[in-house]
C-alpha cells in the first residue's frame, strides 16, 4: 500500500497549499474592503485618534526605554571594535546609520507587533467571540467601518513616528556613553555623522520603511482578530499568530526593501 | 478616558513624533548642508578612481563642496567617468585640477579640487581636463621595490 500513501502524502500537501492560498486570497480582499470602508471611518476621526491612542502613545515606553538601551549598547559595543582600528571618531556613523536604516524600522516594528499588534487582534477577537461585532451588524453599523478601520489606520499612523523616536533615543543613548561616558568628542561624533547620513539615501528610506511595517502589523493584526475562531482558544491562537507572523514578514520585508534601497550605496 | 484626554495626549505624541523626524533630519542627517542644495554637474575623467564611491564628498581646500553623484567606466578609453554635483555658489576655474584622495591611511576616499588661475568658469555639464588618478598602494609599493632592486647594484 506504499502508493497509497503517497497519494495521500501528496493530497495533504495540497490540501494545505490551498488552504494558505485561500487565507492569503482572503487577507488581501479584507484588506480592500478595510481600505474601501475606510472613508466612512474618517468621518468619525475621534475613533482613529483613540486607536492612535492606544497604538501609539501606550507604547511610546516600551519604544523609548528601549531605543535608548539599544543605542547604549551599540555604542559600547562599536566603540570595542572600532578602537582596535583607531576609527572611534566613527562611533556617530555607526550608530546612526545602523538605528535609521535599519534597527530604528526593524526593532520598533518588532516591539509595536507585540506590544500593540497584539492587543489590536485580541480585543477583536474578543468583540467576534462575545458576538459584539454581530449585534453591530444587527443594528446596521458596519464593524469593519467602526472597529476594523480605525485600528488599522490608528497603527499605520503611530508605527512611523514610534520608529523615529527609537532611532532619535537610540542615538541620545549612544550619545551619552560615546561622548559622556567614554569621553569621545562630541564635534567628531556629531560631524562625522552628519557628513554620512544622507537626508535621501537613509532618513526617507528608513522612513518608507517604517510605514511599510505599520501597514503590515496593523493589516495582519486585524485580519487575525477578525479572522479568529470565536472561542478563547481561538482568539489566543490568533494572537500568538499576530507576533510570530509580524516577526517574520517584518524581517522578510526589511531584507527586500534593503535590497532595493542600498544596492549602490557604497557606505 | 474621556476625549480631551486623548486628544491631548495623541496630540503630544504625534507633535514629538514628528519632532523627532526632524531631529533625525537636520542632526543626524545632512538635509540643511547638502542634497537638496541647488547645484550644477561637473564631469572628470581619471585613469583610476581606486575606492572612489558614490555620494563621496567633493572638496575644495578641505571643504565639502559637493558630492559624487556617478561613477562609470568608459568603455571607449578605459577611463573612469565621475559626474559631481556641485553646490550653487562655488564656481571653479577652467584650469581646475581634480585629484582622487584619501583623508588619513584608511579615510574615506574624496575629489579635491585646487582651482587654477583662469578667468574662465566651468559652467553646468562642464568637464575637468586636468586630472590626477588615485594613489594605489600596491603600484607605489610595487615601484619602491623596482627602485631598490635597479639602485642595489650601485652600491
Amino acid at each position: 500500500m506504499p502508493a497509497e500513501r503517497v497519494v495521500r502524502g501528496v493530497r495533504k500537501v495540497g490540501a494545505t497549499t490551498l488552504a494558505i492560498l485561500q487565507r492569503l486570497g482572503f487577507a488581501t480582499r479584507f484588506f480592500a474592503a478595510v481600505v474601501w470602508h475606510s472613508p466612512q471611518a474618517f468621518r468619525r476621526l475621534q475613533l482613529t485618534l483613540r486607536e492612535i491612542y492606544f497604538a501609539g502613545v501606550l507604547s511610546l515606553v516600551i519604544i523609548l526605554v528601549s531605543g535608548m538601551f539599544v543605542g547604549m549598547v551599540l555604542a559600547l559595543q562599536g566603540y570595542d571594535v572600532l578602537n582596535r582600528y583607531g576609527a572611534n571618531d566613527s562611533l556617530g556613523i555607526l550608530v546612526a546609520l545602523s538605528l535609521v536604516r535599519e534597527l530604528g524600522p526593524v526593532v520598533a516594528g518588532l516591539l509595536f507587533a507585540s506590544r500593540a499588534g497584539s492587543a489590536i487582534t485580541a480585543e477583536i477577537g474578543l468583540m467576534k467571540a462575545t458576538d459584539q461585532l454581530a449585534a453591530m451588524e444587527m443594528m446596521a453599523v458596519d464593524p469593519l467601518a467602526r472597529v476594523v478601520a480605525p485600528r488599522f489606520w490608528g497603527g499605520i499612523v503611530s508605527m512611523p513616528l514610534l520608529a523615529a523616536l527609537f532611532s532619535t533615543l537610540g542615538v541620545f543613548g549612544a550619545w551619552l556613553v560615546g561622548v559622556k561616558l567614554i569621553g569621545l568628542d562630541n564635534g567628531a561624533f556629531w560631524g562625522n555623522m552628519q557628513a554620512a547620513v544622507d537626508f535621501r539615501e537613509d532618513i526617507v528610506n528608513g522612513f518608507i520603511k517604517s510605514v511599510v511595517f505599520g501597514v503590515i502589523v496593523s493589516l495582519i493584526a486585524v485580519f487575525e482578530g477578525y479572522d479568529a475562531k470565536p472561542t478563547a482558544e481561538g482568539v489566543s491562537s490568533a494572537t500568538t499568530r499576530t507576533v510570530v507572523e509580524s516577526a517574520l514578514t517584518i524581517l522578510a520585508a526589511d531584507f527586500v526593501l534593503t535590497v532595493f534601497m542600498f544596492r549602490g550605496v557604497g557606505v | 478616558m474621556n476625549r480631551a484626554t486623548i486628544d491631548l495626549w495623541v496630540g503630544v505624541f504625534v507633535l514629538i513624533g514628528i519632532g523627532a523626524l526632524i531631529f533625525l533630519s537636520l542632526r543626524v542627517g545632512n538635509l540643511l548642508t547638502t542634497s537638496n542644495a541647488p547645484g550644477y554637474r561637473l564631469e572628470a575623467r581619471f585613469d583610476n578612481v581606486a575606492g572612489l564611491k558614490p555620494r563621496a564628498p567633493v572638496k575644495a581646500a578641505g571643504v565639502v563642496v559637493g558630492r559624487v553623484e556617478r561613477i562609470v567606466l568608459d568603455p571607449q578609453t578605459y577611463e573612469a567617468s565621475v559626474t559631481m554635483r556641485i553646490d550653487q555658489g562655488f564656481q571653479f576655474t577652467r584650469d581646475t585640477i581634480a585629484s582622487v584622495l584619501t583623508s588619513g591611511l584608511l579615510g574615506e576616499v574624496y575629489i579635491g579640487l585646487d582651482a587654477g588661475g583662469d578667468s574662465q568658469m566651468l559652467a553646468d555639464g562642464g568637464r575637468i581636463a586636468k586630472t590626477q588618478s588615485a594613489l594605489v598602494i600596491e603600484k607605489l609599493i610595487g615601484q619602491f621595490m623596482l627602485d631598490r632592486a635597479s639602485a642595489a647594484p650601485d652600491k
